[in-house]
């Protein structure tokens, strides 16, 4: 396959609907996306933006198939073929997530015992890649956000917050997926290493991968950014 | 036809589980579970004690015959076979070579008369080897492995500590090289720092080895530690069935909804 004129969909979101129904609080149904169509392209960087409760989070969670969507097509383009994420089997969501969608949240959850450079290389040695190669890799990743040599061996659980979330980068963008999706990544990061992830932004967006990302800092958004999305807050009387 | 038949071996489950049921008396201790299981996928069940975990692992495992339903399993060459339609000496060849079963306790699962490198070894004797050098040379890389002092291999089991037993069984299970592995409470009695330790070795050793695993816990952190997807049980009864992170995360039925937010946050 060559690159064409047009560019090519990597996500394609439509007429989606998400609720909680909260059994055990009283019974309540809250429906947090409704009728959402939503479209990525390769090669772009879409920020999400909205009030805080509209539900930027839960369709990015949506998308990579940790929430259940009530209703709608969750279609993302895997192996050349648009799969879609809100009714694959379990098997497909798993392989799609493996290779495909790169999911990096807001806090690193880390294993007891795994040394920092495991930590990164886990995603790259799940896929395949030689230890050492996989080792370099992520070496070269923690090189690229300051992430201090001397910590490499030690299991994150002791370091700050910023380093566990340059740590959570690192691993989200030790394989090159070819969709990104980014939940506040930099929410603990000062300037210096917000701009370095950038430029792993930049790169990822190069390569053609799509990238979806909330970001509480607006200046960090426009500067990564394609586009913006506004998700609109469901409204009491659609719910 | 070789072809063909390894092929249908890597897409079809390998284990099928079919309106499973076990009565104690009038009770159910589990009723109408189905579900499949794919080569090297881990299954945890999660549920709070009396909610019938462990006896449909030893349903599922052959060690319990159930009263309804069936236990399906694709064996290496491609054939299904019924796990309790077979007669009794072959399925406990099956459970001894394919399948590898970890107990709560390790005195459940380890023999206490013999060292523990023999505790290994008879592994492999079962199934057909008889070099010693070769059997002694395997038990002994099976024990550093699961990182057990190989200059203690021929001492008995009860001067191991709990953790160190603990590890031993998983070797004893694990040197036939099976498939699929049940393990009820792996990490129950241990220690948190001793459980860390058993709880990386485990999920090495299960993507190292490709291995299928069916956990019971009631810990939903192991859960989603090892785990891809999870069963939740309550009253004898499969409630609830998905993705580890997604049952966790959004979780749908009114018990798991109840079971994720009486988690402690530590």
């Amino acid at each position: 396959m060559t690159n064409t004129a047009t560019p090519t969909v990597a996500i394609d979101v439509r007429n989606l609907e998400k609720s909680f129904h909260l059994h055990t609080q009283g019974d309540v149904a809250l429906t947090v996306l409704r009728g959402l169509d939503f479209r990525v392209m390769a090669g772009e960087c879409v920020v999400l933006s909205g009030p805080s409760g509209a539900g930027k989070s839960t369709l990015l969670r949506c998308l990579y198939g940790n929430y259940l969507a009530q209703d709608g097509q969750i279609f993302v383009r895997h192996d050349g073929v648009m799969v879609d994420i809100a009714s694959a089997h379990h098997r497909t969501i798993l392989d799609v997530r493996r290779r495909t969608l790169g999911y990096v949240s807001q806090f690193l959850r880390v294993v007891p015992r795994v040394p920092t450079l495991d930590v990164v290389a886990d995603p790259l040695i799940h896929s395949g890649v030689a230890l050492d190669e996989a080792r370099a890799k992520a070496a070269d990743l923690l090189s690229r956000l300051a992430v201090p040599e001397r910590l490499w061996n030690v299991a994150p659980q002791t370091f700050s917050g910023g380093e566990q979330q340059r740590v959570n980068i690192a691993r989200g963008f030790a394989l090159e997926y070819p969709i990104l999706l980014l939940d506040e990544p930099t929410s603990a990061l000062d300037p210096e290493n917000r701009q370095r992830v950038a430029g792993l932004i930049e790169d990822a967006k190069k390569r053609g991968a799509a990238v979806v990302g909330i970001f509480h800092d607006h200046d960090f958004g426009s500067m990564v950014g394609t586009r913006w999305f506004n998700v609109q807050p469901v409204t009491k009387a659609a719910a | 036809m070789n072809a063909i038949s390894k092929l249908a071996a890597h897409d079809a489950p390998l284990l099928t589980v079919r309106g499973l049921a076990k009565y104690f008396g009038n009770r159910a201790a589990c009723r109408n579970v189905s579900f499949d299981l794919w080569p090297g996928e881990v299954l945890a069940i999660v549920g709070e004690s009396g909610a019938g975990k462990t006896t449909l692992l030893r349903s599922l495992c052959g060690d319990k015959a159930p009263d309804e339903g069936k236990v399906l399993f694709t064996r290496r060459d491609g054939s299904i076979c019924d796990v309790y339609g077979i007669p009794e000496p072959e399925r406990r060849i099956l459970t001894r070579t394919d399948w590898g079963i970890i107990h709560q306790n390790p005195r459940d699962g380890l023999r206490y008369g013999v060292s523990a490198g023999a505790n290994v070894g008879e592994r492999l004797m079962a199934v057909g080897a008889r070099n010693y050098a070769e059997i002694r040379k395997s038990a002994a890389s099976w024990l550093d492995r699961l990182e057990i002092d190989v200059a203690r291999m021929d001492e008995l089991p009860f001067t191991f500590s709990g953790g160190m037993q603990q590890r031993l069984q998983i070797a004893r299970n694990l040197v036939t090289q099976p498939r699929l592995v049940f393990m009820d409470e792996p990490t129950g009695g241990l220690d948190v720092s001793v459980q860390a330790k058993l709880l990386d070795l485990l999920r090495s050793l299960v993507s190292e080895l490709g291995l299928a695993a069916i956990l019971v816990t009631h810990d939903l952190a192991v859960a989603r530690l090892l785990a891809d997807r999870l069963m939740v049980m309550r009253g004898g009864e499969a409630v609830e069935l998905g993705l580890t992170d997604q049952v966790l995360d959004d979780p749908q039925h009114p018990y798991t909804q109840l079971l994720v937010s009486s988690v402690l946050q530590i």
